[in-house]
């Protein structure tokens, strides 16, 4: 079995119709599988998170980076792609 | 899976605290580099740089890239330059060979041009010494450091004074900019072999042929989590910098231990210093302030700056397999935009900043004095800052700019030196205990055999 390479997929903006099918789209594309997904709004700020394993993927975390920019730019929301580890580091004894 | 709120944490850390890892750097050992050929000497040197460090900046914008944060510097230090070029006293050629390879290899800053004078000077090492003001006018990105006391040996006063005069060379001999060659030099008592920060940085010779050491930082981030305990006592102080500390170290960790598999490097060390910027939103001085002081300098800053020292140690050597270097807060004046405001507005005088320097690493670190300091004056404030750090068994340093041509006013260095307004000096002379010379014998508490 491969191993599995976990990120996190954070997303934030202003609400808008379409963002969570963008996101789950491109990554579809790309052999990016969703393992989690939670979302929340306060007021009209969209959050949303997604653990996802990238390990099937021919792309690497930067190339993977490059497509979720491309549609950050396009739903003019922020989209960050962060190996899991930080947050395991960070939050995790 | 993690809390959204444990996400958005570290991300908001990042994005709106100045989170980042604000060095990785390699520590390279030259001693197979000596030849007692100068030419052969810098060859060598050159190509040992560029051959192991040659990947640094790649491995770092990979694991910036993997792990959505920052690494600001990636920078290289290298065993004492006065040790490496003894046999051939090519001490000018090897800074030549060092900064024509930290341009190659993309680095801004190489540590290592050295020397460990504390109990007494050779030759070659007074001849390294003469060298400064030319290497530090002809170089843009070599970095000096002289040790001149330990707790073990004393105060090595003939060297106290020598860097004194020297400190003045160099400010002549870069005076066309502003006398930035001073902000290459750091004179130490008790330097540590592991430092990643600059310009103080070099591999000790007890050191392993390559290491990664990382320094840390995120004082906007302290800053911002002592929001949380306003009014509070200090217990609830203490335990909200000790937790701060341990999340920004872990960051630190990882990313040493990350760099060190890429570069196949040994793993060192996670210097634990809130290391400032210029940049609003970075500083130090904002976070005593915080802790309640109208500003720093005001009395209560050494005893809030003591607090938060030790309340960063105590988190961050909990997160840190190996925790090393100087570990500490800095404050550097003029790369800290509220230690700028508070000599600004005269609330922190050199003074005060002595004192603080007691309680936390490093010293009189980025002080721009007026030009007409003489040269044993700047030896005095050498010695009154290595009394500290020999009687404290700490580190403690002097990194001061007496800016030729000016005696008020404010220098601009621009970028992490930031901008150093001229700060007063007594007006008494101290000459007649600086010519004295030799060496101040250790405190008796040295003696722990």
């Amino acid at each position: 079995m491969v191993k599995k390479m976990r990120a996190v997929i954070s997303v934030i903006g202003k609400d808008k119709k379409g963002i969570i099918a963008k996101v789950s789209g491109g990554l579809f594309d790309v052999n990016v599988n969703i393992e989690d997904i939670s979302q929340t709004i306060m007021g009209d700020v969209f959050t949303m998170i997604m653990m996802v394993d990238c390990s099937q993927s021919a792309l690497d975390l930067s190339q993977i980076n490059d497509l979720l920019q491309k549609i950050a730019v396009e739903m003019r929301v922020e989209i960050r792609i962060q190996n899991e580890e930080i947050f395991n580091s960070m939050h995790r004894i | 899976m993690f809390h959204v709120n444990e996400i958005l944490q570290t991300i908001e850390m990042i994005k709106s605290r100045h989170l980042d890892i604000r060095t990785v750097t390699m520590g390279l050992s030259l001693f197979d580099c000596i030849s007692d050929d100068k030419a052969k000497t810098a060859a060598k040197i050159y190509d040992k740089v560029c051959q192991r460090a040659g990947k640094l900046k790649a491995a770092c914008d990979t694991l910036s890239a993997r792990y959505g944060i920052p690494i600001i510097n990636k920078r290289v230090s290298v065993s004492p330059i006065s040790l490496v070029a003894a046999s051939s006293r090519g001490f000018a050629e090897a800074a030549l060979a060092l900064d024509r390879a930290a341009k190659e290899i993309s680095v801004d800053f190489i540590g290592g041009y050295s020397a460990l004078v504390h109990k007494g000077m050779t030759d070659y090492e007074r001849q390294f010494i003469m060298s400064l003001p030319h290497v530090l006018s002809v170089t843009d990105r070599v970095c000096a450091s002289v040790n001149v006391a330990s707790s073990k040996a004393g105060i090595n006063m003939d060297a106290v004074r020598l860097m004194g005069e020297i400190i003045k060379e160099i400010a002549r001999a870069t005076a066309d900019k502003k006398s930035v060659g001073c902000s290459k030099l750091v004179v130490f008592a008790n330097a540590v072999e592991d430092n990643p920060f600059m310009a103080g940085a070099f591999n000790g010779i007890g050191e392993n042929d390559c290491v990664i050491n990382v320094g840390i930082s995120g004082p906007g981030v302290v800053c911002g989590e002592l929001e949380s305990v306003k009014g509070k006592d200090f217990a609830e102080v203490s335990e909200c910098i000790k937790r701060t500390a341990f999340k920004i170290t872990r960051t630190g960790q990882l990313i040493a231990k990350e760099a060190a598999k890429l570069l196949g490097a040994n793993f060192g060390i996670v210097d634990l210093s809130l290391a400032p910027t210029p940049a609003k939103g970075d500083s130090v001085a904002r976070i005593l302030e915080e802790l309640g002081l109208e500003s720093v300098g005001a009395h209560g800053t050494t005893a809030a700056l003591a607090l938060l020292n030790d309340a960063v140690k105590k988190g961050g050597v909990m997160a840190a397999s190996y925790a090393g270097g100087l570990s500490g807060a800095f404050i550097p004046v003029s790369e800290d935009e509220g230690m700028i405001e508070a000599v600004r507005k005269g609330a922190l005088s050199l003074e005060k900043l002595e004192a603080m320097t007691s309680v936390c690493s490093v010293g009189i670190d980025m002080v721009a004095v007026g030009g007409q300091t003489s040269a044993a004056t700047i030896a005095a404030i050498i010695a009154d800052e290595a009394a500290i750090g020999v009687v404290n068994n700490k580190t403690t340093a002097v990194r001061i700019i007496p800016v030729e041509g000016m005696t008020d006013g404010e220098v601009e260095y621009g970028g992490l030196f930031g901008t150093a307004p001229i700060m007063k000096t007594s007006p008494y002379k101290s000459d007649g205990f600086i010519n004295r010379g030799g060496r101040i014998p250790p405190p008796i508490h040295s003696n722990k055999n």
